[in-house]
């Protein structure tokens, strides 16, 4: 199945772009702007050399939106520079996640990614010096209430965000790449063992496999659905940049190390639909192996195909709202016991009360 | 064809569904149901024409009545709002500050999406194809300056934004409406006293707002680029003397940066780009308490010397 609007289809296909119409423009530069994935198309469009051949109204807005990303770059690779200042006395491993490892690794997936946080996965038995040290070198909490603190530290996977006085970049310390209190446990010992070091820069990043494997646990699985087409077309951009032979192998057997194969099966799953992502024959079977039930399926393929398009005025709203709900009430089922969910919502729901009343 | 072509009745109408108003380097859909907006929307931008593109906008502008709670505000103290795409910069406000909002989120939409261009605060005039920048602060006199200029036989080419293409350091006009505040509307209403002018908006936290109508040479000229050749950062000074002071380059290039709404984040570009105007550039600080020194001193101004 090919679905989709005209924005999954410029991702999938590139080389449809210089035959869009202006007002197929209108509705898909709004769009990508609003998924954070206009420098993307940027990226796209340079790579296949189409640049030149877009009128030059479109070519002006990718190109600001270039200019943004490149500023993002320079900063985050300044950020990067100034925690490894404040944590070169600790000898811990410092392992970039997400956009900052994409970034400093020179992978394709840091094309025309928009960012601008940090994330870092430190052992767990350091992350009080790590936070301290932090702390030490200018970077504050960033003012949450007392619940959302207690939230973060207990039962999350990483610290409450940190920002540095003097900068704008948020830093999200993690211990783990998912939850503790969640169903999926995967051992955060094992990444960082396999992860491997950036020349004799100090830094790390995860493994091919096990980077590919937090980009899909993040899809579906975060509470912001709006970034998931995102996420989505860095899953597609690492996929097809780490596609050499022992790639796929170690993909599936660490998914079952690490006990991430849902998330790796409804990852490839909707990259290889929605952005026609290759994927190798040969690991079919051990998919295959991964999937959920298939009313399950059939239920997330209708959830996620209204939901990760970006809004526009033809879209059907009201189909597209209550996917999102249905998709973010699994992820709070996914990432706590029933138990503890009842009393997270709970607590959430008088909040918003005392705020709007 | 052009807005002021189009009926008073049928422009509202178009509004209401949403008009792609090609304003040089930008097109912007304006999308209201307010039909005092849609008034000086054709008076305001009488001479510019409809984008006949095919739908492709830069700026989504909507700008509208919010209802409120319980849909009060439909009736009472009525307030505008503005949405852009998915953001809303702007608290809402009094209805009667539709127009200064429409043109302020024009403003905001160019100044956070439009990094083609090196943008600078300023206003910018051009005379036998070469470009005066003033920038300036807020209270500076930039915008009487302008719009005094503008109506003496300078080209209007912006009222707020220099946009300079990095490529070859040319200003791009965009030659919309001039803000006027305060004392400076009925300045500019004695110095020219045929131009169009808004009704006053009293009570905006910039005081009281009006608009100049951009002169309909200027517009015709929208895309007709020019090069730098005078900076000239103003400063108005009630009963002084009027005095125009040369100032060295190095300087002029950190004021010039500091009046920049993207110099940083476009790094060795904006670097480069802001250099070579400099270069390029005769730069002087200008104090000023009447109009008709400013344009006898800045119109004496001799060109800069060519850069090798």
């Amino acid at each position: 199945m090919r679905d989709g609007g005209t924005l999954l289809r410029l991702l999938r296909d590139p080389g449809a772009m210089p035959a869009l119409a202006p007002a197929e423009w209108d509705v898909v530069l709004r769009q990508a702007r609003h998924a954070s994935l206009l420098a993307r198309l940027e990226a796209l469009a340079e790579s296949a050399g189409l640049l030149a051949t877009l009128p030059s109204r479109v070519r002006a807005r990718l190109e600001s939106a270039r200019a943004n990303v490149d500023q993002q770059h320079r900063l985050i690779r300044w950020e990067v520079t100034r925690i490894r200042r404040a944590l070169r006395d600790l000898d811990v491993p410092l392992v970039l996640l997400k956009g900052a490892a994409y970034l400093h690794a020179e992978l394709p997936a840091a094309r025309g990614r928009q960012f601008n946080d940090v994330d870092i996965l430190v052992p767990v038995e350091r992350l009080r010096d790590v936070e301290a040290a932090l702390l030490r070198a200018g970077w504050e909490s960033t003012g949450m209430s007392a619940y959302d603190e207690r939230y973060y530290r207990e039962w999350s996977h990483e610290l409450p965000p940190l920002v540095h006085k003097d900068r704008q970049i948020v830093l999200d310390v993690h211990h783990n790449i998912l939850p503790p209190t969640g169903r999926l446990r995967p051992d955060p010992r094992r990444l960082l063992e396999a992860a491997r070091p950036l020349g004799e820069s100090g830094l790390r990043v995860l493994a091919p496999a096990d980077m590919t494997l937090h980009c899909a646990c993040h899809l579906f699985q975060s509470g912001e659905l709006h970034k998931s087409l995102r996420d989505l077309s860095d899953l597609d951009a690492l996929v097809r940049g780490f596609a050499a032979a022992p790639f796929w192998a170690e993909l599936t057997a660490r998914a079952r190390v690490l006990d991430v194969e849902r998330p790796l099966y409804y990852g490839l799953r909707f990259a290889r639909r929605l952005l026609g992502t290759p994927v190798a024959p040969d690991v079919e079977p051990a998919l295959a192996r991964m999937a959920p039930p298939p009313p399950v399926r059939a239920a997330m393929d209708a959830l996620v195909g209204l939901a990760i398009e970006p809004d526009h005025p033809t879209r059907p709203r009201r189909r597209i709202g209550l996917a999102r709900r249905l998709l973010s009430v699994r992820h709070h089922w996914l990432r706590m016991p029933p138990l503890m969910l009842a009393r997270h919502l709970t607590h959430k729901a008088l909040a918003r009360g005392r705020d709007t009343g | 064809m052009k807005v002021g072509d189009v009926g008073a009745h049928e422009l509202a109408g178009r509004l209401r569904g949403g008009l792609d108003l090609d304003t040089g380097p930008f097109v912007v859909r304006i999308e209201t149901p307010i039909a005092a907006l849609a008034e000086e929307v054709r008076a305001l931008y009488r001479d510019f024409p409809l984008d006949e593109g095919g739908g492709l906008a830069d700026f989504h502008v909507v700008v509208l009545h919010p209802p409120g709670p319980l849909g009060l505000r439909r009736w009472w103290r009525r307030q505008a709002t503005v949405i852009l795409d998915e953001d809303r910069p702007f608290e809402p406000l009094p209805a009667d500050m539709a127009v200064p909002m429409l043109e302020w989120s024009i403003n905001w939409c160019a100044a956070t999406r439009a990094n083609q261009y090196v943008m600078i605060h300023a206003a910018v005039l051009e005379r036998d194809g070469r470009a005066l920048v003033l920038p300036g602060v807020t209270g500076a006199g930039k915008s009487t300056l302008c719009a005094g200029l503008a109506h003496r036989g300078w080209r209007l080419l912006s009222d707020e934004f220099a946009l300079i293409r990095p490529g070859d350091g040319a200003l791009m006009p965009w030659p919309r409406p001039i803000s006027l505040k305060n004392v400076s509307i009925d300045v500019i209403r004695r110095w020219a006293p045929d131009a169009y002018l808004s009704t006053p908006v009293p009570n905006t936290n910039k005081g009281t707002v009006a608009h100049v109508r951009p002169p309909a040479d200027s517009v015709r000229r929208a895309a007709e680029p020019a090069a730098p050749a005078w900076l000239v950062f103003p400063t108005f000074e009630a009963g002084a003397a009027p005095a125009l002071t040369r100032v060295p380059k190095a300087r002029a290039f950190f004021r010039l940066a500091d009046c920049s709404f993207n110099y940083e984040s476009l790094g060795i570009r904006g670097f480069r780009t802001l250099s070579r105007m400099i270069d390029g550039c005769d730069s002087f600080e200008f104090r000023y308490s009447r109009l008709d020194d400013a344009l006898r001193l800045v119109g004496a101004l001799p060109l800069p010397p060519a850069i090798a």
